[in-house]
C-alpha cells in the first residue's frame, strides 16, 4: 500500500487484573476505510475500541494515529471521537449545546460553532431539532445526534461502539445504509465495533474477526465470508458445514485427492497441504447441490436423508444426515425451470457441491 | 381500586396517627401563638397578635441573621466535606461502598444528643483535641474550642453531614459514566468535565441535602446550649428559651410557626425549581 496507515496498534497488552484481554495484538487501518472489528461479547472488541479511544491504557505496546504514538495521549486530546452504545447525550443541554460540545472545549469561536453545528445537523438530517432536549427524541433521532456530535469535530477516526444494536431491526438496516453513505461523504476512517455479522459483511470495507483476545482473520467481507482462516471465523460468520477429510495424494496445481467419508475426491485448496495432512473442508450451505437419487451424477459425493426442511421463501433449507451421523445444512435457490422442487422428510437424497467451491484449512484437534 | 378492610383500616390508622400527632400539635402551636401570655396558665385569651409583633425586634432579627449564618456555614461544610465523598464512595467496589455506609449510617443508632455530649469531652479545654495537640507540642495552653461558634459548627456537621452525603450519593450512582467518557471523548478536561457535566448532573442532589442539612440545622437548638454555651445562637434557642425559661408561650409559639413558614417557603421554592428543571428536560446549565 502506498499510503501509510491512519492508525496502527503494535502489540498491545492490556491486561484486567490479572487477566490478560488483549495480548500482543496487532492492527493496522488504512485512512478513509470502513474498518469493522467483529466478535462475539467478551472477545476484546470493546477493549480495542477503548484503547484507541484512550478510556483505557494499554500494559505494553504502541498506538500509533496518523503518524503521531497517542499511547500516552490523554482521551480528551486525541483526535479520535467515540459514537458511544447508550449514545451518551448530555440529557441536560439541547441538541444544538450536544453537538457544539466538543468545539466548546476545543475554544471554536462562536459563529464558527454554530456554522459547524448547523451544517453537522443537516448531515444527519435534524435541522429542525437543534433546540431539542435529548430525552424529546427518538431512538434513531438520538443515534444521529450522537454521531453529529462526533463528526463536528472533524476527528481523524471515528469510533462506533455497537452504535445500532439498540435499535429495532428496520431502522437498523436504514441505519447502515445511513452511515456508509456518511463514512463515504465525509472520508473519515470509521472504526465499528459489532458482535452482528450480517452488520459487519454489508457495511464494511475490511473486517476484523475477534476471539478470546486475539485477532482471528483480517479481510474484505467476501474474503471472510468464502475463504475464512479457521473453524473459528467459518462458523461465527453464517451457516457453515464442515467435513473432515484427508489429503492423499498432491495433483499439483493445487489440486489434491482426498478421502472423504467413504469416497475419493478431487478437491481444490488455496494452501499447501502434503499428503496425509488431516484438512477441513468447509462448504456453506448455498454451496451445496441436493439431487434426487435418480438424478445422482456420476461422481462421489454424499448420500443422505432428509431430517427436516424449511421454505424461507427465497430458499428452501434443508436439514439432511449423513450415513456417519453428522447433520449438515443445505439452501438452495427456486429455480424457475422447476419452482416445485422439494423433498419430503426421510427421503434419500445425493449431496453433491459446486466443483472448485469447497474452502479447505487445516484440520483443528 | 378494591378496598380491603385491612387497607381501609391501615389508611385510617395512619391518618389518625398523623392527625393526632402532626397536625393537632401544629394546630395548639398556632392556636398558642395568637393568645396572651399569663405567668399562672402559661396562655389565656384574647386573642393577639402582639408575639407577632415582637419578631421584629432588633434582638430577634439578628438572632434570625446569626442562626440563618450559622446554618449556611455548616450547610457549606457538609457540601464541602459531602460532595468529594459522596464521589468516591459512589466510585467504590460494592463491598467497600456498603462498609462506608454503614459506617455512616452507625451513629444513627445512637441518640443524637449523646452525640452531642461526646462532641463536648472532644472539643473541651481538657477534651482530646487540646491533650493530643498540647501531647505532640503544638500548643502550649489549651485552646478555648467549646462554648465558641466553632464548636457549634462543627457539631451541626458532625450531626448533618450523612443527611448531605446520602442524597448527594445517589446523584453519583444516577450519573451515567458514559457521559463523562464522552465529556472525555470531546476534549473536557477535569474542571471542565466537572463544571459542564458532572455538577449540572448532580445538582439534584446538592440542592436536596443542602435543604435537608439547613432547615434543620436552624432548629437544633441542643447543639447550641451544649457546644455554644448560654448563648441565644439559633432560632431553636430562642424558641426552647421562651418555653421553658421565659415561659412565654405564645411568643415561643409564634417564633415556631414563623420557622415553620420560612421552612414551607423554602421547600416550595425548590419543587417549584425542580418541576420547572423537569419540564426543560434536565437542568439548567446552558452557559458552556
Amino acid at each position: 500500500m502506498s499510503k501509510p496507515p491512519i492508525l496502527t496498534l503494535a502489540d498491545i497488552t492490556k491486561r484486567f487484573d490479572t487477566q490478560e484481554v488483549l495480548s500482543g495484538f496487532n492492527l493496522s487501518i488504512e485512512d478513509g476505510e470502513f474498518f469493522t472489528i467483529l466478535g462475539p461479547s467478551g472477545c476484546g472488541k470493546t477493549t480495542v475500541l477503548r484503547l484507541i479511544a484512550g478510556f483505557e491504557g494499554a500494559d505494553e505496546g504502541r498506538i500509533m494515529l496518523n503518524g503521531q504514538d497517542v499511547s500516552k495521549l490523554s482521551a480528551e486530546k486525541r483526535p479520535v471521537n467515540t459514537v458511544f452504545q447508550s449514545y451518551a447525550l448530555f440529557p441536560h443541554m439541547t441538541v444544538f449545546d450536544n453537538v457544539a460540545f466538543g468545539l466548546k472545549m476545543a475554544k471554536v469561536s462562536k459563529p464558527e460553532i454554530a456554522e459547524r453545528v448547523k451544517e453537522a445537523l443537516a448531515t444527519v438530517r435534524l435541522s429542525d431539532f437543534a433546540t431539542r432536549k435529548p430525552h424529546q427524541l427518538s431512538g434513531g433521532q438520538k443515534q444521529r445526534v450522537a454521531i453529529a456530535r462526533a463528526v463536528v469535530n472533524r476527528p481523524k477516526v471515528l469510533l462506533l461502539d455497537e452504535s445500532l444494536s439498540a435499535l429495532d431491526y428496520k431502522l437498523r438496516q436504514q441505519m447502515q445504509m445511513e452511515l456508509k453513505q456518511l463514512q463515504r461523504k465525509l472520508g473519515i476512517t470509521f472504526i465499528y465495533v459489532t458482535h452482528d455479522q450480517e452488520e459487519a459483511l454489508s457495511m464494511s470495507d475490511r473486517v476484523l474477526v475477534m476471539h478470546n483476545g486475539q485477532a482471528q482473520q483480517v479481510g474484505t467481507p467476501r474474503e471472510i465470508y468464502e475463504c475464512p482462516n479457521n473453524l473459528f471465523v467459518a462458523s461465527f460468520i453464517g451457516e457453515i458445514n464442515v467435513f473432515n477429510a484427508e489429503i492423499l495424494e498432491n495433483l499439483g496445481d493445487y489440486r489434491y485427492l482426498a478421502a472423504m467419508d467413504g469416497f475419493k475426491r478431487e478437491i481444490h485448496a488455496d494452501r499447501r497441504f502434503e499428503a496425509g495432512d488431516k484438512v477441513h473442508v468447509l462448504l456453506r450451505p448455498e454451496d451445496l447441490r441436493i439431487e434426487y437419487l435418480e438424478d445422482a451424477p456420476d461422481r462421489p459425493g454424499f448420500s443422505g436423508k432428509v431430517l427436516e426442511r424449511n421454505y424461507t421463501g427465497q430458499t428452501l433449507d434443508s436439514q439432511i444426515q449423513l450415513p456417519s451421523g453428522q447433520t449438515i445444512m443445505a439452501s438452495e435457490f427456486f429455480d424457475e425451470d422447476d419452482p416445485d422442487f422439494d423433498y419430503s422428510i426421510n427421503q434419500k437424497v445425493w449431496v453433491d457441491w459446486v466443483h472448485g467451491w469447497e474452502h479447505v484449512i487445516k484440520a483443528e484437534s | 381500586m378494591s378496598q380491603s378492610p385491612f387497607r381501609r383500616f391501615i389508611i385510617i390508622l395512619t391518618l389518625a396517627w398523623l392527625a393526632l400527632f402532626v397536625l393537632a400539635p401544629h394546630f395548639l402551636v398556632v392556636l398558642t401563638s395568637v393568645m396572651t401570655p399569663d405567668s399562672e396558665h402559661l396562655a389565656v385569651w384574647p386573642m393577639t397578635l402582639d408575639a407577632y409583633a415582637r419578631i421584629w425586634e432588633p434582638l430577634y432579627a439578628d438572632v434570625f441573621w446569626q442562626s440563618l449564618a450559622l446554618s449556611a456555614k455548616a450547610t457549606l461544610i457538609c457540601l464541602l466535606l459531602g460532595y468529594p465523598f459522596a464521589y468516591i464512595v459512589a466510585k467504590m467496589s460494592p463491598a467497600w461502598r456498603a462498609f462506608m455506609m454503614f459506617l455512616m449510617i452507625i451513629p444513627f443508632w445512637t441518640n443524637s444528643l449523646i452525640r452531642t455530649y461526646a462532641i463536648k469531652l472532644l472539643l473541651g479545654n481538657k477534651g482530646l483535641f487540646n491533650w493530643v495537640l498540647e501531647a505532640i507540642g503544638v500548643i502550649d495552653a489549651p485552646i478555648q474550642m467549646i462554648y465558641t461558634e466553632f464548636a457549634v459548627v462543627f457539631g451541626l456537621t458532625y450531626i448533618l453531614l450523612p443527611f448531605m452525603a446520602l442524597p448527594l450519593i445517589s446523584s453519583f450512582d444516577k450519573l451515567d459514566k458514559d457521559l463523562i467518557e464522552a465529556g472525555h471523548d470531546l476534549g473536557a478536561g477535569f474542571w471542565q468535565r466537572f463544571y459542564h457535566i458532572v455538577l449540572p448532573l448532580t445538582m439534584p442532589g446538592v440542592v436536596a441535602g443542602c435543604l435537608i442539612v439547613f432547615l434543620p440545622a436552624m432548629g437544633m437548638f441542643y447543639v447550641a446550649d451544649l457546644l455554644g454555651g448560654a448563648k441565644n445562637l439559633l432560632l431553636g434557642n430562642i424558641i426552647k428559651n421562651q418555653f421553658l425559661v421565659v415561659r412565654d408561650w405564645p411568643f415561643g409559639s409564634a417564633f415556631s410557626v414563623t420557622l415553620i413558614v420560612i421552612m414551607g417557603m423554602m421547600l416550595w421554592l425548590y419543587y417549584a425549581a425542580n418541576k420547572k428543571v423537569q419540564r426543560m428536560g434536565g437542568l439548567d446549565d446552558q452557559n458552556l
